[in-house]
């Protein structure tokens, strides 16, 4: 049985990703097309099936939700139209709402930057809005 | 004034759980014209027709109102035990207080208050129904199979075997369809072409069967026991009647670069060819596309080689019209295209494969003579990898898969896993698989043998990427099971794609009137107890244009609708409808406008001599409408602006009593 708080929480990344994660046939295209499959200690196919489960908070504390590079390989692959890379987008949200607990501050970004990664954010946002 | 008696069906819970049914009897007592009112738990059963034909006798019924299921579902057991009552079988109406009420509500007050209101209009509708006789009219022993595969086969021998005389339109040059292009057959191995060769040759050496190949159905018209029929026989240049088959043509024609789509394109045929040697019949057909004569008309060379004299290159397509009583779609089906499959990258290496492919590729009579070998270069693949549900189960874009699940894919992949690993033993062979699905007799030990004594290795997981990369296929794949992602270096890799119905299907099903499913598959009368016949009277159902299924299915399918047809043909004599329009002589004005809305081509103007008033005679022009054709939609009824044309059993007058008492 979920309790209240993860009920609540559930709801919450529902609501924010629009995503329905009962349309999930657990196919596993998801994790066989994420390139960051191998740096995330939860996978796509996780990520549906914790949230399908209520499971957040073990998914808010895991650094995966940072490794996903938000290219929507997922999204465009998924023949179920799941969408798991939205469900993810709506993890880090729930923990960016959280007061206090931004994932890393302003200060902390030039020393993780990367020369051959573009920036999650941006391409997240080019891959977003150029549709 | 009529004497109505009013049934009430439980239908066990499904209509007494959220409607009174106690109520509506009750209620029902006191409307005009009713004498009796009774509920029952199954009026449908031996029990409650018996009811039913008691009341009549007791209280000398005429008119009869059963609150019930759907018409479609009881209307033809309720009429039965009318006439068996003496009563005629158009004295009966059903109020339709499940699937419109139960079914669909959930409060049983409201559900109750509608059941009495649709039961209100029913006896409202009877209080004005008059006895009907339906006309007869005369069946054409005569059948059509539209599709030249393997249902159309069977279907067309099954129904010669009866004795009446068939014919098959088949658009290509040869009738075999899907199944003349596979290998070998799941869960037995035997090999296609023997199983289905023999029959084709049964075909054309039956007295009963007319092959019209290279033929297209351009027109139906008429309907149930007389359909007239258009076909379309597409000019071969080929005299079918001399052409001995020889094959020298196919030989010598320089035109040698045409891809052969017997083989999918993966290997040429000449211009002028016999797609595969079994071909029946075996004639030779010139491609207008590809033929130098008759594109440029300098050429000739098939003509000359040719010692039976058959080449004709001023062939026209012809048009034959034929009369049927009886009409089978045996359509069949296609791949879908892979092209929005990008992830695959099926158009950007030729070594990734659909698995109907695989089938020609690894036939003895295909581009390789059997052995299998890598489209590229010609080598041996060494690493395979097959991707399941490509397409099939797919609900994200309407453009790309289908929802549904195609059925057959399963068990070929795993015969073709099977099969190449007891061919070539140093092969490595991936399966990557969301379900196995098996139901089907010996169809799981197939699956379980190919895995545990062929060792194929099933990976529960999907493909996402496959990249071509230095001659091999970079496939990346998730192992669901495992908890890893998957890089595996492929030669091969084959897609198990999604099938669906033939394009040709929805323009046949236009001509036809008969119903399709969002998918395009022929809908059929009823999913469970009539599947293999339309709802349209006289079209009937075989294999996969109705849906997904493998030869098995499909010959039982086939064989089922032949079954139907034949009792369809042995009667002399249909009982026609008698809910048909009739026109009012006396006020029809000779607009035509009735003519021109009739889908059927049921009505005709004649000129008739009326006495008028002063004892002069006037000829006038009026509508009449032929019986025998109309099909009774009513449309002439709504067109006619002065009232003369009425539907027999839905007259204006009944539909507006119904309306009155529903608003009452």
């Amino acid at each position: 049985m979920q309790n209240k708080k993860s009920e609540n929480l559930k709801e919450q990344v529902l609501r924010m990703s629009g995503v329905n994660p009962s349309k999930c046939m657990r196919c596993g295209k998801c994790s066989g097309t994420c390139p960051s499959y191998d740096e995330m200690e939860y996978h796509p196919h996780q990520f549906v099936y914790m949230v399908e489960n209520g499971d957040i908070e073990t998914l808010m504390k895991s650094d995966s939700v940072y490794k996903c590079l938000s290219c929507f390989a997922c999204v465009d692959r998924c023949p179920r139209g799941v969408e798991p890379a939205k469900l993810v987008e709506a993890l880090r949200l729930c923990v960016i709402r959280q007061k206090g607990k931004n994932h890393m501050t302003a200060d902390d970004i030039p020393a993780v930057l990367d020369d051959e990664m573009p920036q999650q954010a941006l391409v997240s946002a080019m891959r977003k809005y150029s549709k | 004034m009529q004497r109505i008696g009013v049934f009430v069906c439980h239908c066990g819970t499904n209509i007494a759980g959220t409607v009174d049914v106690k109520a509506v009897a009750e209620a029902l007592k006191n409307e005009p014209g009713v004498v009796f009112s009774t509920d029952y738990q199954y009026m449908c059963s031996q029990s409650g027709q018996n009811m039913i034909k008691e009341a009549v006798a007791e209280h000398r019924l005429t008119g009869i109102v059963v609150c019930s299921c759907s018409p479609r579902m009881h209307e033809a057991t309720f009429r039965k035990t009318a006439q068996a009552a003496g009563l005629n079988p158009y004295m009966v109406e059903i109020a339709n207080i499940r699937e419109q009420c139960s079914w669909v509500h959930k409060d049983m007050p409201i559900g109750t208050e509608k059941a009495v209101i649709l039961a209100k209009a029913a006896v409202a509708k009877v209080n004005l129904n008059a006895p009907l006789t339906p006309g007869e009219s005369p069946v054409t022993k005569r059948a059509l199979v539209i599709g030249g595969g393997i249902a159309g086969i069977q279907t067309a021998l099954d129904i010669a075997d009866a004795g009446f005389p068939v014919d098959i339109v088949e658009t290509k040059p040869t009738i075999g369809g899907k199944m003349a292009q596979l290998d070998k057959t799941f869960p037995t191995l035997d090999c296609a072409a023997c199983i289905l060769t023999p029959k084709m040759v049964d075909v054309a050496q039956n007295e009963k069967i007319r092959i019209f190949s290279y033929s297209e159905v351009t027109d139906v018209k008429g309907f149930v026991g007389n359909f007239d029929v258009t076909i379309k026989r597409k000019a071969r240049y080929v005299k079918e009647d001399v052409c001995t088959g020889c094959g020298l043509c196919t030989e010598k024609c320089p035109q040698k670069n045409v891809p052969n789509e017997f083989n999918l394109g993966m290997d040429n045929r000449r211009a002028i060819y016999i797609p595969f040697a079994q071909a029946v019949p075996k004639v030779a057909t010139i491609d207008p596309n590809y033929c130098t004569m008759l594109k440029t008309g300098k050429c000739g060379v098939c003509s000359k080689v040719c010692t039976a004299g058959a080449i004709d290159y001023s062939a026209k397509d012809e048009y034959i019209e034929e009369r049927y009583g009886a009409i089978v779609a045996a359509t069949g089906f296609n791949p879908i295209s892979m092209e929005k499959f990008d992830e695959f990258a099926y158009s950007q290496s030729k070594d990734v494969i659909t698995s109907l492919e695989l089938e020609r590729l690894m036939n003895a009579a295909g581009p390789t003579g059997g052995t299998l070998l890598r489209p590229s270069d010609g080598e041996h693949p060494h690493t395979i990898v097959f991707v399941q549900c490509v397409g099939s189960r797919c609900a994200a874009c309407e453009q790309k898969g289908k929802e549904y699940c195609s059925k057959i894919c399963c068990m070929y992949t795993a015969k073709h896993a099977m099969l190449i690993r007891d061919k070539y033993p140093d092969t490595d062979v991936y399966v990557f698989y969301i379900d196995v699905r098996t139901p089907g007799k010996n169809f799981d030990e197939f699956y379980r043998r190919a895995v545990e004594e062929y060792g194929v290795h099933y990976i529960k997981g999907m493909v996402g990427k496959v990249s071509p990369e230095g001659g091999k296929l970079k496939v990346q794949a998730s192992d669901l099971i495992y908890g890893k992602q998957l890089h595996i270096d492929a030669d091969l890799v084959v897609l198990a794609a999604a099938i669906e119905p033939d394009k040709s299907a929805r323009g046949l099903a236009t001509m036809l009137t008969a119903s399709m499913d969002t998918n395009d598959f022929f809908t059929e009368a009823h999913p469970k107890l009539r599947p293999v016949e339309s709802p349209t009277a006289g079209v009937f159902l075989s294999g996969t244009c109705q849906g997904p299924k493998d030869i098995p299915e499909t010959v039982a399918q086939a064989g089922a609708a032949a079954s139907k047809v034949i009792g369809l043909l042995a009667k002399d004599k249909l009982l026609g409808n008698p809910c048909v329009a009739h026109s009012d002589e006396m006020m029809c004005n000779g607009c035509s406008t009735c003519e021109k809305v009739c889908p059927y081509g049921a009505i005709t103007y004649q000129d008739k001599e009326f006495r008028m008033p002063d004892r002069t005679t006037k000829v006038r022009r009026i509508a009449v409408v032929n019986e025998a054709v109309c099909q009774g939609c009513g449309a002439c009824t709504v067109a006619c602006m002065s009232g003369a044309m009425d539907l027999r059993g839905f007259s204006s007058k009944q539909i507006m009593a119904e309306v009155d008492a529903i608003c009452k």
